[in-house]
């Protein structure tokens, strides 16, 4: 019935806001009789104040929650501070000193490789399932229901039960093969232990892929394929011809989001290796964590600066690449 | 934007069950088998979590992941529901998800309301761009500050975890708002407005019902990071005490040590309560998740 307010503000003014007013909408303020509802051509509307009342408390606790503690992080970097009392200024020391230390440089060096390794496994995986799951196959509301688990279950305690078969059933196997990098825990040893971190984080992030996968394969219309199965092209050559370039935008989305979660890797490795052995397995997580005991507080800050303009960085890349996608 | 919309309906996902009933092609059955032999990957080693809390701690130690317990001995979950306090963990873990889920939903949808409804205002739309900042914040980048500071304001426990969760959720959930406002008509709350109605009625009595498919996947999402998180409640809460599940799953490693049946009852213990969840709720889950992961 009021289909043309929208467009015509003045006429529907006296009426509307009349009404609102009379029903006790905290417009409480004089001069509130006129309001504007959509936007004219030239002024701004008059805005129901309970409108602030939706969005200013959040931005408050927002404020002191996430932005007070980045503000003071990045300030903090800048000083010798231990995390309580007193503390100097010193400049870019941190960042300079943060830059030649081993530790770090290893775990910045240890999160991208994983992180990469990761990526390219979980996205081959969770494609493959993707593509087995949408074609004829039997069983498939259960299938695709148990390919899922994964993603609600507890990083840190998967962690823990993976912890257990790789510390007692897979050497276990590998010395019944005779395989002589699986006879002792791969936990263990500081050249492998970093293939079980990349096993169960892939084990884990694969739904989320996977589904991502399933909604841009069925986003292809069926007639793609009929067209290339009268052109002669089947199974593997439509799912690299056709399928593949089809969901070329998921794949982006997928390793762009992928590689951002695995960036702040921590639970899984908690629950596996604890970093170790040694510091073989060290996340920048894990880290920057450590600057909460070792009186490195400002120099741990500097880090996470220093980690926050990488993610940033990525951020800005997701957004670019899915805004390119939107315009599609 | 169009293109990302369409598979996301749960309609639309469901349609391949109708390849049971004979159509033109008969099933893929080497696909098939392929599948269920990796689906292995994933229930395997919930049989073994399950398996290896119903045997007795002599087995446990001496036999093979993979064996069936025999004799059946319940008395691991017994053991572990006392020594790790099951239904205090248990009882916050669920606290802080249901703060987490209702304080996300609620905060998001009125700002993401106010926010499209305001975008002529500047206020309203710098905070738009200001609330999405946290998409570019880990959580490891401000966590020693947030340590410092909840601890000085008496947060240091799990009303500050749910406070927190709530905050690193709302960019994304005010994201998913904000897309799907848009695309509801003003005229809708125009007439609302006329029939008397004020902003807050409106919103909880016409917009908020048809934030519903939003909100499940708001819900679905700050379920799953909350219930499941260690890295947040492990450094923000400061007495064991008022621990999650899974943190506690991390303080109890050394006395588990030696009796692996407690330690996979206690697992087992804390990741069923997800599993049963997402087995009721399996359709939302991924539609909601496929929505938000696309978005």
């Amino acid at each position: 019935m009021s289909s043309t307010t929208s467009i015509q503000p003045g006429a529907s003014d006296p009426v509307d806001g009349g009404q609102s007013h009379a029903t006790g909408t905290t417009a409480g303020k004089p001069g509130k009789e006129r309001r504007v509802r959509r936007i004219p051509n030239t002024k701004k509307h008059r805005i129901d104040p309970m409108y602030y009342l939706f969005l200013v408390p959040t931005l408050v606790v927002f404020t002191l929650a996430i932005t007070l503690p980045a503000v003071m992080g990045f300030l903090y970097s800048f000083t010798d501070s231990i995390g309580f009392g007193e503390f100097d200024v010193i400049g870019f020391t941190n960042y300079i000193a943060a830059f030649s230390d081993p530790a770090i440089l290893a775990s910045y060096g240890f999160t991208l490789g994983f992180s990469l390794v990761t990526v390219i496994v979980v996205n081959v995986i969770s494609f493959l399932l993707a593509v087995g799951l949408t074609s004829r196959i039997r069983m498939k509301v259960a299938l695709r229901a148990v390919f899922v688990i994964p993603m609600v279950v507890s990083g840190i305690i998967i962690a823990y039960v993976f912890q257990y078969l790789f510390s007692n059933s897979l050497p276990a196997f590998g010395q019944a093969i005779g395989f002589e990098p699986l006879a002792t825990s791969i936990l263990a040893n500081p050249n492998l232990a970093w293939l079980s971190i990349v096993f169960v984080t892939a084990w884990q992030a694969m739904p989320m892929s996977m589904l991502i996968y399933i909604a841009g394969l069925l986003a292809i219309p069926a007639e793609v394929y009929e067209a290339s199965s009268i052109d002669g092209a089947s199974g593997w050559k439509q799912l690299w011809t056709i399928t593949l370039p089809l969901v070329a935008g998921y794949v982006v989305i997928n390793t762009i989001v992928s590689f951002k979660n695995f960036l702040n890797a921590y639970d899984i490795i908690v629950g596996l290796t604890n970093g170790g052995p040694g510091t073989a397995t060290r996340s920048i997580a894990m880290t920057i964590f450590s600057g909460f005991e070792g009186g490195d507080y400002a120099y741990q800050m500097a880090n996470a600066t220093i980690f926050f303009i990488i993610a940033v960085a990525l951020a800005l890349l997701q957004l670019r690449v899915t805004r390119g996608k939107a315009a599609l | 934007m169009s293109n990302t919309t369409t598979p996301a309906t749960p309609r639309d996902q469901s349609t391949p069950k109708h390849g049971g009933k004979n159509r033109r092609d008969r099933a893929n059955w080497p696909i098939t088998i392929v599948l269920i032999v990796a689906s292995l990957t994933v229930l395997v080693p919930l049989y073994v979590t399950v398996s290896m809390s119903l045997k007795t701690t002599e087995q446990a130690v001496s036999g093979n992941a993979f064996s069936l317990p025999w004799p059946i001995n319940f008395s691991s979950f017994a053991q572990a529901w006392a020594m790790t306090d099951f239904p205090r963990a248990f009882t916050i873990s669920v606290l802080v998800t249901v703060a987490t889920v209702a304080g996300t939903i609620v905060l998001a949808s009125l700002a993401s309301y106010a926010i499209v409804r305001n975008w002529d205002r500047r206020l309203f739309r710098w905070s738009f761009f200001y609330l999405l900042a946290t998409m570019f914040l880990p959580f490891p980048v401000v966590a020693l500050p947030q340590i410092k500071l909840t601890g000085i304001v008496g947060l240091d426990n799990p009303a500050g975890v749910a406070l927190l969760h709530i905050m690193f959720q709302l960019s994304f959930s005010i994201l998913l708002y904000t897309a799907f406002l848009r695309s509801i008509p003003d005229e809708l709350e125009e007439s609302a407005k006329l029939d008397g109605a004020s902003t807050w009625q409106t919103f909880w009595k016409l917009i908020f019902p048809l934030l519903a498919p939003m909100s499940a996947t708001v819900g679905i999402f700050a379920f799953l990071i909350s219930w499941n998180d260690f890295m947040m409640p492990s450094l923000i809460t400061s007495d064991p005490s008022l621990q999650t599940l899974p943190v506690l799953q991390n303080i109890f490693q050394t006395q588990f040590s030696n009796s692996y049946n407690v330690a996979f009852a206690s697992y087992l213990m804390a990741m069923a309560p997800a599993i049963i969840v997402y087995l009721f709720t399996q359709r939302w889950v991924m539609s909601g998740v496929t929505q938000g992961a696309i978005k």
